[in-house]
């Protein structure tokens, strides 16, 4: 093991990714540090949903492999990765009239088998889940009749319930207004310090992901431009490199971390 | 035994259940057991009531029994012979239509995504007729027939469907529509085969289990024997799938593989009852949903579609020997008329909701 970069259980090494026959990112090659929480930022159709839904194996790279504890991902059975790496997709469907505590007990299905259908552990796992998520209160309550914000930490409690050691989120924060999205990073971030989860998320918000994150890969046109802690490589060159956005850093006067503010038009409208 | 109390609220009343030191562990719906056994209870009732019922009335007692083998020979031969293997036949091709149902209703998450709407159970037909009308072939060439009949229908509905993935709403539309050429397919064979082979085939047209004897029963018995424990063993990741196929995948399955799998057993179900009692219509289509409205439970479930489709179709089959008795309807005639009630039903609920 080479000593100079962080260990990483889960990396992809120089992979060609996308679908059908349209290629996303060619020979690319990242790694997510053990311990990090980790934000994936970039434009629209930069590639970064399709990098996190290879390396959750959701699609299969055309070219190289993606590594999960030292053995190509592929190789393993489609179980095992779900007892390693949770993720949270874009966009998933609750059964019609299911109740919570139904839907988190879901995410037990990995640790499960013909005889081993409601452990203890299952059970003790769900509680911990519900527990984290503060949605104990809600287990009996039916899903759809839940607000956007409630049902957002409902899928995270069944991804925290699969009692995996590395989190991807795709995108957890859209169509969550600001307080729910605050919430929900301030919830990553516990998972990630207090109980030692590895966070993997794409996210549009620059300003959350410097906040939050402690590990930050810039993705353009299907290629990483930067990666590193917010504070080294979040700078208005890079911004404009990765988003074509003209702004100015400041430091965030609460958080310390950057805070970046768009220039946009030159001159404020007349008559506005 | 451990029979702790869950200590989770579920929003309905569920028990754990870890016999045998924790090697086998369960959480169990009361509402959906308490369902299931009562509609079984259901069923077997109305079994009972076809085995007295007929031209030869049996008491009650009478049959009982027979059933523990303790009857004059005369009241063996009636009830054994004559009724047993078509009451026997209604519950299993009833199961049978109920599992299908819900596997396909399941698999497009829409009420309507089941095999007589999407076509798969008029290529099965479609099998059936080839093979008796060019080969006049018996009843396991028959039942191959509409298996593969059934099965090229399913592909070519998939095949026709599919856009990077199938979605469920395209695929009902497309099913419809080749379930429409299917049927006008299945006329014009009709019309053109040779006159006794098309008489034949048109008493079966309707669906029928008038004159299904022990033949019948034990092939039909052996082929859903298999199917309906294997089509079970799949609820699990089946309830996983409707989640979308990146939730499922995440939680360790084979979307892709899980499908296929679903989908052949649910064409092998539907072609099984088509080869042996014709098509039968809407016992898939409603089974699925009344039992889901009496468990309460989230999406379609398979083992209540089984009972529902059970006592609907031995229901069904009662009423079809009793209703203008002693004229005998083919059931597929009242399976229809109870699938318009359903529609009606679904109306004036909507309406109401509205």
């Amino acid at each position: 093991m080479d000593n100079s970069v962080p260990h990483s259980r889960l990396h992809a090494d120089d992979v060609t990714i996308g679908y059908d026959r349209q290629v996303i990112s060619s020979n690319l090659s990242v790694a997510i540090p053990d311990g990090s929480f980790t934000v994936i930022v970039g434009a629209n159709a930069c590639g970064k949903s399709t990098l996190l839904r290879a390396l959750a194996r959701l699609i299969k790279p055309s070219a190289g492999q993606i590594v999960l504890d030292g053995k190509a991902i592929s190789d393993y059975p489609a179980r095992e990765v779900a007892r390693r790496l949770g993720l949270l997709p874009q966009s998933s469907i609750a059964p019609d009239g299911i109740t919570v505590a139904d839907l988190v007990a879901r995410g037990r299905y990995p640790h499960q088998s013909f005889l081993q259908q409601w452990s203890d552990a299952d059970e003790a796992a769900v509680i911990a889940a519900m527990e984290a998520t503060h949605i104990t209160a809600l287990s009996h309550r039916r899903v759809d009749e839940l607000s956007g914000g409630q049902r957002q930490r409902v899928w995270i409690a069944m991804v925290l319930a699969q009692e995996t050691p590395l989190l991807l989120l795709d995108e957890p924060t859209t169509y969550l207004d600001i307080t729910h999205q605050i919430e929900l990073m301030e919830l990553l971030r516990v998972l990630n310090q207090r109980d030692g989860k590895t966070v993997t998320a794409v996210l549009h918000d620059l300003n959350q992901a410097c906040r939050y994150g402690t590990h930050l890969i810039a993705m353009r046109n299907g290629a990483v431009v930067a990666e590193g802690a917010p504070r080294e490589i979040m700078t208005a060159e890079l911004v404009e490199a990765v988003f074509g956005l003209a702004c100015v850093i400041i430091e965030d006067p609460i958080a310390h971390t950057p805070l970046v503010i768009p220039r946009g038009a030159p001159t404020p409208v007349a008559g506005v | 035994m451990s029979m702790l109390p869950a200590t989770i609220n579920f929003g309905h009343r569920a028990q754990a259940l870890r016999p045998f030191g924790g090697r086998l562990s369960r959480l169990i719906g009361i509402r959906r057991m308490v369902v299931c056994a009562g509609l079984l209870v259901l069923a077997l009732g109305f079994g009972l009531l076809t085995l007295a019922s007929g031209d030869f009335p049996v008491p009650l007692g009478d049959v009982l029994r027979v059933l523990v083998g303790q009857a004059e020979p005369s009241v063996q031969m009636v009830v054994v012979e004559w009724r047993l293997p078509r009451v026997a036949l209604a519950l299993l091709l009833g199961a049978a239509l109920g599992l299908s149902g819900a596997i396909f209703q399941s698999i497009t998450r829409n009420p309507l995504g089941s095999p007589d709407i999407i076509g798969f159970e008029a290529g099965a037909y479609t099998g059936a007729l080839l093979v008796m009308v060019a080969m006049g072939g018996g009843y396991l060439m028959v039942a191959g027939g509409a298996l593969v009949g059934g099965l090229i229908t399913a592909a070519l509905v998939y095949g026709l469907a599919w856009r990077r993935g199938v979605q469920g709403f395209r695929l009902i539309i497309v099913g419809i529509g080749v379930s429409a050429m299917l049927t006008a397919l299945n006329k014009f064979m009709l019309l053109r085969a040779q006159l006794e082979v098309a008489m034949s085939a048109a008493m079966w047209d309707a669906g029928s289990l008038n004159g299904l004897g022990l033949d019948r029963l034990l092939i039909a018995a052996l082929l859903l024997l298999v199917l309906i424990p294997a089509s079970l063993l799949l609820a699990r990741p089946m309830a996983q799938l409707e989640m979308g196929d990146d939730a499922a995948s995440a939680l360790g399955i084979s979307a892709e593989r899980t499908r296929v799998l679903l989908m052949v057993l649910g064409v092998a179900l539907i072609a099984t009852v088509t080869a042996t009692a014709g098509p039968i219509g809407f016992v898939a289509l409603v089974a699925p949903q009344l039992a889901r409205r009496l468990t309460r439970a989230a999406g379609v479930a398979l083992l209540p579609s089984a009972a529902m489709g059970a006592l609907l179709l031995v229901a069904a089959d009662y009423l079809a020997q009793r209703a203008f008795a002693p004229t005998q309807l083919p059931v597929g005639v009242v399976t229809i008329s109870l699938g318009g009630m359903y529609f009606a039903w679904l109306l004036v609920a909507e309406a109401r909701r509205q």
